[in-house]
């Protein structure tokens, strides 16, 4: 069953056209690499799953996007509802500035959510599956920015896993990090497999091949393939395509 | 029901700032009403023709030429003090001054700005009126000089940090280009560094002439309280501030002409310093597409 | 000479015009804080501060108008904080390119400009006659409050401006909603921001002299204001009327008056300057 859906998605800033007629169907349980040279669209498309664009002043969209078969930009969608479904972890780490207990739950403290045993369950839960619990448990008060931005990045990880979300959007999550960081994030992304539907934008064809079940790549604003990630990079059918996985632009 | 809490804590927001605009219709509201009930009393061309001005007397006059040549005499002194000062610091500061030293001095020159003005009117009449009396002899011991100097002492800083951020915004290539060219520091920081930046010194002016048009205590304490016509800095002048401040502390009856004086007063003052406000405004946004 | 030595001389001597200036505002300061203090440090003592105004100068004291001052600070930041850092929020965070909030935006500098006297008028017809608060407290604070909003308005814009913005993104994408990500993230985040430019406004409301004085405020108060709708006096009035006789002994009081008026601006100036070093270091994102 198709968890994601777009239909014939235009998005313009302005009369700029960035989006051309796209359209995609990701399935539950899986990771989606986009991949393209940078201005190609990716990350503009992937923040349509989450209305991250909604805030852009002159953001202007076609189209129809659904998760579970429906529109996210139905009137009726509450955007809040919306993103506590649909998860995000940006390109650089962006922990709050307050203590790794108070990132973590914060969306449920948002959500009203009270009860100290439910937020420490929750704690040690989200934190245990990204990975991050063994080296922080014993300093959970101290401030998130003290920590090294790969662990950063994985407590940015634990925060959107908290609110119990079926899907997370990674924009390039490992842009910003050290070989070793990013080797930890791209073990954790396959093991949130079996649980969540994930989609991840990146630049680094090698992690795409790496991690990725399907490979959408995108150029000058249209999804030109979208393919098992094998057949991407082994055999694309557009010579376009078959350029950019051997490097010969982008 | 979340979204209604949404709306109602946005639309409290937004009357806390519509507040602003509730101020400034009210100012012009009191300001107009009164001095339009002035005018049923005096007639407007008395007011802007007649050399005296004395609503407290027997014989009522009601000429605010006077009383705008008080404030125009301070400004100019206060200026003719300030600017060059100012300037000067802000582009020794900008051009010359090692780093370290600006450090210290620019919380120095905050410490001159947030000095409350009722204390620079004592200073002016307790340091600088008698060490100018023993320069000039004959000088009263209220006058506008005293006053003019120690308010331009006071716009020092804002004249200062304003043209300092003016010349600082200034893209570093044109500064280097110039010493590319073998100009010494002085000739790259008046023909290149002040032009470039020329707007945001105009605006800091611009803004010290309406501080001082607005300013009251020092002049309430130290210029004296005798509306003159004249450009005579040595003798006892009165500015449209002190007017007001004149009258507050006396006992003046609601609804009588001397309280419509005090708003018609002010009314002069809001529309000087209000055009002043948008030249400078206007200024600001032109210069600022001009970097964009 | 060679035109090259001369523009070196005029190069140097303009450091030295800028050193002297520099010096010259400065000297100012020192010669102005020195002579206060020489003349009126001796005065102040325990009586001084526990007086009542009186003919006698040596027997007067500001006793009312610090209280005044007092009163006159806290009511202005009961009445003003909350207004500012509302609207201050709303001008960054909603209202955005609206038509309301450009004309708020203009609005906002224009005020910014008018002289603090004309407040008192506004004060003196609005507060103390409409309103019927007359020459009381609350009618002082009110009319400061109003000239002091604008500062707290553009400081708390600049606070909330200065916080990154992938925090807000990222709480955006956790699903909060706009006033969520505003108290849980952006005040927390602006807070040393926000608060030195309420000191800072808070200092100049105690520093203000002719808005009080128009809206009626007292010269001579013999007792202690003990409620909002009382009369009062503040300690630049008490300066300002000290001033303005002619004997010696209310000149030395003034400059024991002037010297505590200092002593609380400067210190809540201070406060204020040493918040905004300690928070623009403690904040790299």
């Amino acid at each position: 069953m198709n968890k994601l859906d777009a239909n014939n998605v235009n998005v313009f800033y302005g009369s700029n056209k960035v989006i051309k007629d796209v359209s995609i169907s990701i399935k539950q349980n899986t990771v989606t690499a986009f991949i393209g040279p940078s201005g190609c669209g990716k990350s503009t498309f992937l923040r349509l799953f989450n209305r991250m664009n909604d805030y852009i002043d002159t953001f202007k969209m076609e189209g129809k996007i659904e998760i579970d078969g429906s529109n996210i930009y139905d009137k009726q969608i509450r955007v809040e509802e919306l993103r506590k479904q649909i998860g995000m972890v940006f390109q650089k780490p962006n922990p709050f500035p307050k203590s790794i207990y108070e990132n973590v739950i914060y969306g449920l403290r948002i959500q009203g959510i009270k009860d100290k045993k439910i937020l420490d369950e929750s704690v040690e839960q989200s934190l245990k599956q990204a990975a991050l619990w063994d080296e922080v448990k014993d300093k959970l008060k101290d401030s998130a920015l003290a920590l090294s931005g790969g662990q950063q990045q994985r407590l940015c990880i634990a925060r959107t896993l908290a609110v119990q979300p079926t899907v997370i959007l990674m924009d390039e999550p490992a842009s910003a990090l050290d070989p070793i960081s990013t080797a930890k994030i791209e073990d954790l992304i396959y093991q949130l497999k079996s649980k969540y539907t994930i989609v991840i934008v990146t630049h680094n064809m090698q992690q795409a091949g790496r991690i990725s079940d399907k490979t959408a790549f995108f150029y000058m604003g249209e999804l030109v393939e979208y393919d098992e990630t094998k057949t991407i990079f082994t055999n694309p059918k557009q010579e376009r395509t078959l350029n950019y996985v051997t490097g010969r632009f982008g | 029901m979340p979204r209604i809490k949404e709306k109602v804590i946005e639309v409290g927001l937004a009357s806390a700032a519509v507040i602003t605009i509730l101020t400034t219709i009210g100012i012009i509201w009191v300001l107009l009403s009164q001095t339009i009930d002035f005018f049923s009393d005096v007639s407007i061309v008395d007011f802007l023709t007649d050399t005296q001005w004395t609503p407290l007397f027997a014989d009522k006059h009601f000429g605010i030429l006077p009383l705008v040549a008080g404030t125009f005499l301070t400004t100019f002194i206060a200026i003719l003090v300030a600017l060059p000062v100012g300037l000067t610091i802000a582009v020794y500061l900008n051009e010359y001054a090692p780093k370290s030293f600006r450090k210290i001095i620019k919380p120095l020159l905050e410490i001159l700005a947030a000095v409350p003005t009722v204390v620079y009117g004592f200073f002016a009449l307790s340091v600088i009126t008698p060490f100018l009396q023993s320069i000039i002899p004959g000088m009263a011991g209220f006058n506008a000089l005293s006053s003019g100097i120690v308010m331009g002492i006071m716009i020092i800083p804002l004249i200062t940090s304003l043209s300092e951020d003016a010349l600082f915004a200034v893209p570093k290539s044109l500064r280097e280009a110039s010493y590319g060219m073998g100009s010494t520091r002085l000739q790259t920081a008046f023909k290149v560094m002040v032009p470039a930046a020329s707007s945001g010194i105009i605006v800091s002016v611009i803004l010290g002439i309406s501080r001082a048009v607005g300013e009251t205590m020092i002049v309430a304490i130290a210029a004296g309280q005798q509306p003159r016509l004249t450009m005579n800095p040595l003798v006892p002048i009165e500015t449209i501030t002190t007017y007001i401040v004149q009258v507050s502390t006396g006992d003046v009856a609601h609804g009588s002409l001397e309280y419509k004086t005090i708003f018609a007063a002010g009314m002069a003052l809001f529309v000087f310093t209000f055009i002043l406000n948008n030249i400078s405004y206007w200024i600001k946004k032109k210069f600022q597409e001009k970097y964009e | 000479m060679n035109s090259s030595k001369i523009n070196r001389i005029k190069d140097n001597a303009f450091k030295y015009f800028g050193i002297a200036c520099t010096v010259f505002g400065l000297a100012m300061l020192a010669i102005f804080l020195g002579n206060i203090i020489i003349e009126g440090i001796a005065r102040i003592d325990w009586a001084f501060i526990t007086n009542f105004p009186s003919r006698n100068p040596d027997k007067a004291g500001i006793l009312p108008a610090l209280v005044g001052t007092l009163w006159i600070m806290g009511l202005t930041a009961v009445i003003a904080i909350p207004l500012g850092i509302a609207a201050g929020i709303y001008l960054e965070e909603y209202g955005k390119k609206s038509k309301l909030a450009t004309l708020l935006e203009i609005n906002i500098s224009n005020l910014a400009g008018v002289p603090s006297i004309i407040y008192g008028l506004l004060g003196l017809e609005i507060f103390g006659r409409i309103m019927g608060m007359g020459g009381s407290l609350l009618a002082g604070a009110s009319t400061l409050s109003l000239l002091i909003l604008p500062i707290i308005i553009v400081s708390t814009r600049e606070a909330l401006k200065a916080v990154p913005s992938s925090i807000k993104e990222a709480s955006f994408a956790m699903g909060a909603s706009k006033w969520q990500t505003v108290w849980h993230q952006l005040l927390p985040a602006s807070f040393g921001g926000v608060i030195t430019g309420i000191i800072l406004a808070l200092s100049r409301a105690v520093g203000e002299t002719a808005p009080l004085i128009v809206i009626g405020a007292l010269a001579y108060v013999p007792f202690v204001p003990a409620s909002p709708t009382d009369e009062f006096s503040v300690l630049p009035i008490q300066i300002f009327n000290w001033i303005s006789r002619p004997q010696k002994g209310f000149a030395i009081n003034a400059a024991s008056a002037i010297i505590i008026l200092l002593m609380v601006t400067f210190i809540m100036n201070g406060i204020a300057m040493y918040l905004r070093n300690r928070w623009q270091k403690k904040v790299k994102w």
